[in-house]
């Protein structure tokens, strides 16, 4: 954590969030009041339904508030744009293009006006290299593993230098040690970027372990922030040692009770 | 003890009794020809599984080959009694064979604009096909991306084409005729137009079926329209389009026959009519075979085609 911490950079005011479906109005998020500092790293949890994804896409810009205000760096978001890098939930990498070009793609969209060809492919390179797929660089996404493509999700995402990185349960889909492994090198990617990261997750531990400020959701409908929870676990921080830590069984034990004990059925507690 | 394992060497006391003849044998003179036989049938003993496993192999043959060969004589079998029941008035397989080997020794032969070979006929009829299923791609599939791309136009055209799709193509001949004053732009323009309908249909299809995830991933990198229809829409579009095109060719090549038969002049849907009218039935039943062989040809190196181009679906 550092002093940069207390600025506000994106900011949630009074967002409601009303989707039209088969069988009328369903009011998905209501009153989500959130602000986020530079270089902070915020995890969303809750459970299933709760809002989180669509919390997350308002950030994005995907989606559009039905009322409220979401400000980033003291603009309004419109749409999605390359400086609120998403890393989806199913990675998205396009199966035509290698993993190299999925993430060239991205590279030449942000930098191509300003930069040398060569430039952009040092930058392609680079991130590869920082999620340790140099060697997976001429696959195509049909050939690698899922852990892989995960990596090539947030490289592609990383590649871009965005002012924020939005990730929809990133690691979901994976298995625990290799979930395990990219939550350590996502750690050393952030400690080294310096990004500011909004995180949708289900995971207690992973919420603990990576976050600076845990969110957590109210269950739907009509879900709304519930509370939030300061993690004041220095950095860099360690696996192994955090298991015995007491701040960290004190944060897990207060997301747990929130999660099982509070919201265990459906009720509003804010 | 020899001449009996030699009488009966499928004797359950066989196996033994051979290896101790083959073993004994180079000892005698009178038993080398008796273990001669007696190794070999050692030999066949243990090459049993490898023999089990060339029965798999032929009968994984015959089976691939044997049905469509059953297939195929059945249709000769019914041909055959048709033509013997009729009284050789739709002649036999065996005639139009000899009759389809005397033509096919010189397809490429002119005698006039009314009497060419059976070569220059399907030449002229792909041709025409080509021309009509060319322009109809050049129009069909960017008309297909733009109706799939954009709701307005989709909801704009669906009536006209809902409309117009289920009308015979044959009953665009003669507006065809009136508008180009020939026969042979007549019979592309009717070729034009029933190979559109699939290219369009299943060009938007394709557009409008492209994953959510993907335009995601473009919308959040902020693409402009041009890449996302290069990078994003076309390689996802492309095997639908492939079917479209598929089915477009299929269908073109049904209806070239019956407009050459209306239009005349050279290709082989004329050359049909034209051996109707001498009343060649021969050639007739030549000329259903080779329309038959050539629409497989175009089927097979479509298929092969779309095959080459589809990507395997990513699964998390």
């Amino acid at each position: 954590m550092n002093a940069s911490l207390t600025s506000k950079f994106i900011e949630v005011q009074r967002v409601d969030q009303t989707f039209k479906t088969a069988k009328g109005l369903f009011p998905a998020l209501r009153g989500i009041d959130l602000t986020i500092a530079k270089g902070e790293f915020v995890a969303l949890i809750g459970h299933s339904g709760c809002g989180k994804s669509t919390l997350l896409n308002l950030i994005a810009g995907l989606t559009t508030p039905t009322s409220g205000a979401l400000l980033c760096a003291n603009k309004e978001i419109k749409g999605p744009g390359p400086e609120r890098a998403v890393v989806f939930q199913n990675h998205s990498l396009l199966p035509w293009l290698t993993c190299f070009d999925n993430v060239y793609l991205a590279v030449e969209r942000v930098f191509g006006r300003t930069e040398s060809k060569a430039q952009l492919r040092e930058r392609t390179d680079a991130a590869l290299a920082l999620v340790g797929l140099t060697h997976a660089a001429q696959k195509r996404p049909g050939e690698i593993s899922g852990g892989m493509k995960q990596r090539v999700g947030i490289a592609r995402a990383l590649s871009m230098e965005p002012q924020v990185l939005l990730m929809d349960e990133p690691f979901g889909a994976l298995d625990a040690l290799t979930r395990a492994k990219l939550q350590d090198e996502l750690l050393e990617i952030v400690a080294r970027t310096q990004s500011t990261v909004v995180m949708v997750t289900h995971d207690v531990d992973e919420a603990v372990l990576l976050s600076d400020k845990i969110v957590m959701m109210t269950n739907g409908p009509a879900a709304t922030i519930g509370e939030v929870l300061q993690v004041d676990i220095p950095r860099p921080r360690s696996r192994v040692e955090l298991a015995e830590d007491p701040v960290y069984l004190q944060c897990r034990k207060a997301v747990i009770d929130f999660l099982y004990t509070r919201q265990g059925h459906v009720e509003k507690v804010a | 003890m020899v001449s009996a394992v030699f009488h009966s060497p499928l004797d359950s006391a066989s196996p033994e009794a051979i290896k101790s003849i083959a073993g004994n044998a180079p000892s005698t003179g009178a038993a080398k020809p008796l273990a001669a036989q007696a190794t070999a049938a050692a030999a066949s003993a243990t090459a049993a599984p490898q023999r089990r496993d060339w029965a798999a192999l032929s009968r994984s043959f015959w089976m691939a080959v044997l049905p469509p060969a059953c297939g195929l004589g059945l249709l000769l079998g019914i041909w055959a009694l048709v033509s013997a029941t009729t009284g050789q008035s739709i002649p036999g397989p065996a005639e139009t064979w000899q009759q389809a080997v005397t033509i096919f020794s010189d397809p490429f032969y002119r005698n006039g604009p009314n009497d060419q070979g059976v070569g220059w006929n399907v030449l002229a009829s792909l041709e025409r096909v080509a021309i009509g299923f060319g322009l109809a791609a050049v129009v069909g599939i960017p008309a297909g991306f733009v109706i799939g791309r954009f709701t307005f136009l989709s909801r704009m055209f669906n009536p006209l084409i809902s409309l117009l799709r289920p009308v015979s193509p044959l009953a665009w001949l003669p507006i065809g005729l009136l508008v180009f004053k020939g026969a042979n732009p007549a019979a592309i323009w009717t070729i034009f137009i029933c190979s559109i309908w699939p290219m369009i249909i299943n060009t938007a299809v394709g557009v409008q079926r492209v994953p959510q995830d993907y335009m995601n991933v473009a919308r959040v990198l902020n693409l402009s329209e041009w890449k996302i229809a290069t990078t994003i829409l076309f390689p996802s579009v492309l095997p639908y389009m492939l079917t479209g095109v598929r089915l477009a060719v299929g269908t073109a090549w049904l209806v070239i026959v019956a407009a050459e038969m209306l239009t005349g002049g050279v290709g082989i849907g004329f050359w049909v009519w034209d051996e109707w009218n001498n009343l060649n039935v021969k050639n007739i039943l030549i000329a259903i075979f080779v329309i038959g062989i050539v629409g497989l040809l175009l089927e097979y190196a479509l298929v092969k085609l779309a095959t080459a181009f589809t990507f395997e679906e990513v699964k998390a």
